[in-house]
């Protein structure tokens, strides 16, 4: 049981970063970005070749998270300068990297068995062996995170990144070019998804081209779940709450796994969570139960 | 300050559906002239104040502000320098942000943003102060959000976004339209007061004619994307609204056709 909750939180903290990433652009740039599943993989691809050929674990997860820096700015600049609508920007870099990471990877599957990895390195720090070494490295790396996230989008520069989102005529009237905005937003979020697929493949010890299949809907369900249980009327608190929606999804995963869930039917399990909870306002207003129930609310209301 | 020049504008080029808005329009302006702009549904007055935002590019002509030509620049480059309120209060600020956020933002308009905290105490008490001169007891909420404010609150507020940093050139697109007409006039009576405390140039759009003689020191009229009326001076302070509507038949050809036009000469 301890072994669960273990590994329940070690893959609720080390996906929180991929979640922080969705929560950015899905959430306060308003852009519903499909480059996740490929830019996730991309991340597990570079560090896991990299440290594969015996190179430096902390350089392999920052050249993880240049690549995501990269993919995120390939679909910005679809956007931006060839205007392909959000959605396909980002259909169109994930399916492109999934050539590119395979050429990365150069076979299906990198090992890392015994490897030299960020979670061997953090572990041989601390003072007794433990089955918490890689969840107390990936809480370290997500409160670095939160709280790096936070300062940014209070600065004059974070603010107008969420009025980009929030409403784009108002702030291109103040002066701001949308464009770089959209672009800066998609480089970060997918600088942090990478991030998260490079430590997610350290800690499994292994890299696919398979790896970042549906993340994109495990993130947004991650981010849904939190809202809906640890609310989001300021900020930081919004922040925190995505956070914790993802070690709570990656608990709810943990639970039908122990009821007896295949693990490949975790997608559909997934993609009914995001259906249910995008769809309940719209089930209240037809059971005429929500009296302030908005209408069409969707992914980017 | 302001010069267009043979400014055209037409949508839908080349199709069937071609509409000429703007047929070369040409208005210039003196610093610190406060222009109401009136004319018939679909004349081309927001178009016209769309073309000199950056909205859209013009067809043709040429747009110089202070000396500086800006025919070509983009809508944000030229928000460096013109202030903007809009027809919707909803179009003029960011709802989930707050009220202090909304105007830090406004207040660097035209300045470089940094990596650094917006709002410190010295942003914080500048704009309670700024707030206070609206009258709506705005300054107390300044951390409440945007979305939560009336119709009018967020108005008034998008004026004072568009003037806390002093722009070249306000423009107005029927900013009061959409409001009842007690928080309207609220809203015209600030809108009157920061243009001649700022000494302001501005361009306002209007349907009501009393509005459009009594506010400002010029009113210009237009009909099917021209310019058939410009009356400033003594001749306009003589005028009365049936005078308008009559000179501007007599030039226009047509009837001033809107109704809210005339429900306002009513009124
Ligand atoms: N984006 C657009 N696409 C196509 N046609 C447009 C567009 N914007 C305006 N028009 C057309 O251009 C003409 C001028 O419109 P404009 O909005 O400038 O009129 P207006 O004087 O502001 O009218 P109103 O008093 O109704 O606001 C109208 O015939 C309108 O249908
Ligand atoms: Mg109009």
């Amino acid at each position: 049981m301890l072994y669960v909750l273990a590994g329940t939180l070690e893959q609720g903290l080390l996906f929180a970063l991929m979640v922080l990433g969705v929560y950015l652009t899905f959430r306060v740039l308003d852009y519903a970005d499909l480059t996740v599943d490929g830019s996730f993989t991309m991340g597990g691809a570079i560090a896991a070749v990299i440290i594969f050929s015996g190179g430096n674990p902390w350089l392999a997860t920052l050249a993880a998270i240049c690549g995501g820096l990269l993919a995120g700015t390939i679909t910005g600049l679809l956007h931006t300068v060839f205007k392909i609508t959000p959605l396909l920007s980002g259909i169109l870099t994930m399916t492109g990297l999934y050539s590119v990471n395979l050429r990365i990877l150069g076979r299906a599957n990198v090992p890392l068995l015994r490897a030299d990895t960020v979670i061997t390195r953090f572990n041989s720090w601390l003072p007794t062996d433990s089955i918490y070494g890689a969840s107390l490295l990936g809480l370290i790396i997500v409160v670095l995170a939160v709280v790096a996230l936070y300062l940014f989008l209070k600065t004059e520069v974070g603010l107008v990144l969420q009025a980009t989102g929030d409403n784009e005529q108002m702030i291109r009237a103040q002066g701001v070019n949308t464009n770089h905005m959209k672009l800066l937003g998609l480089a970060l979020s997918n600088g942090m998804v990478a991030c998260s697929g490079a430590l997610v493949a350290q800690n499994q010890q292994f890299a696919d081209a398979g790896m970042g299949i549906g993340m994109i809907v495990a993130g947004l369900a991650s981010v849904i779940i939190g809202e809906a249980i640890f609310g989001k009327r300021t900020l930081l608190q919004h922040i925190i709450a995505v956070v914790c929606g993802s070690v709570v999804y990656r608990a709810v995963l943990a639970l039908v796994l122990r009821l007896g869930l295949a693990p490949t039917d975790f997608k559909l399990l997934t993609a009914l969570i995001v259906v249910v909870a995008l769809a309940s306002p719209q089930v209240k207003g037809w059971l005429g139960k929500g009296k302030n129930n908005r209408k069409g609310e969707t992914l980017d209301a | 300050m302001l010069e267009l020049t043979d400014i055209c504008k037409a949508f839908e080029k080349n199709t069937v559906n071609e509409k000429v808005a703007l047929d070369q329009v040409s208005l210039s302006l003196n610093s610190g002239e406060f222009v109401t702009l009136v004319g018939s549904n679909g004349a081309g007055k927001s178009t016209l104040l769309n073309a000199i935002a950056g909205v859209y590019l013009p067809d043709c002509g040429r747009i110089m502000l202070d000396g500086r030509e800006i025919t070509h620049l983009s809508e944000h480059q030229r928000a460096t320098w013109i202030g903007r309120v809009f027809q919707n209060p909803l179009t003029g600020t960011a709802p989930q942000m707050t009220v202090e956020e909304n105007l830090v933002m406004a207040w660097k308009r035209g300045q470089r943003r940094r990596l650094r905290k917006a709002i410190r105490s010295q942003e914080r008490s500048f704009f309670s102060e700024q707030l206070a001169t609206l009258g709506l007891g705005l300054e107390d909420r300044l951390t409440t959000k945007v979305g939560l404010l009336s119709g009018g609150q967020r108005q008034a507020l998008t004026l004072l976004m568009a003037t806390l940093r002093k722009p070249q050139l306000l423009l107005l697109d029927e900013h009061i339209a959409s409001l009842d007409p007690r928080t309207a006039d609220i809203v015209m009576d600030l809108t009157c007061r920061i243009v001649n405390e700022q000494q302001l140039t501005a361009i306002m759009v209007t349907h009501n004619l009393e509005q459009a003689l009594d506010a400002g020191t010029r009113t210009v009229m237009m009909h099917e994307g021209r310019i058939v009326l410009d009356i400033q001076g003594p001749e306009r302070k003589r005028m009365n609204v049936m005078d308008l509507m009559n000179l501007f038949e007599k030039n226009s050809g047509a009837n001033l056709n809107s109704d809210r036009v005339l429900l306002a000469a009513r009124a």
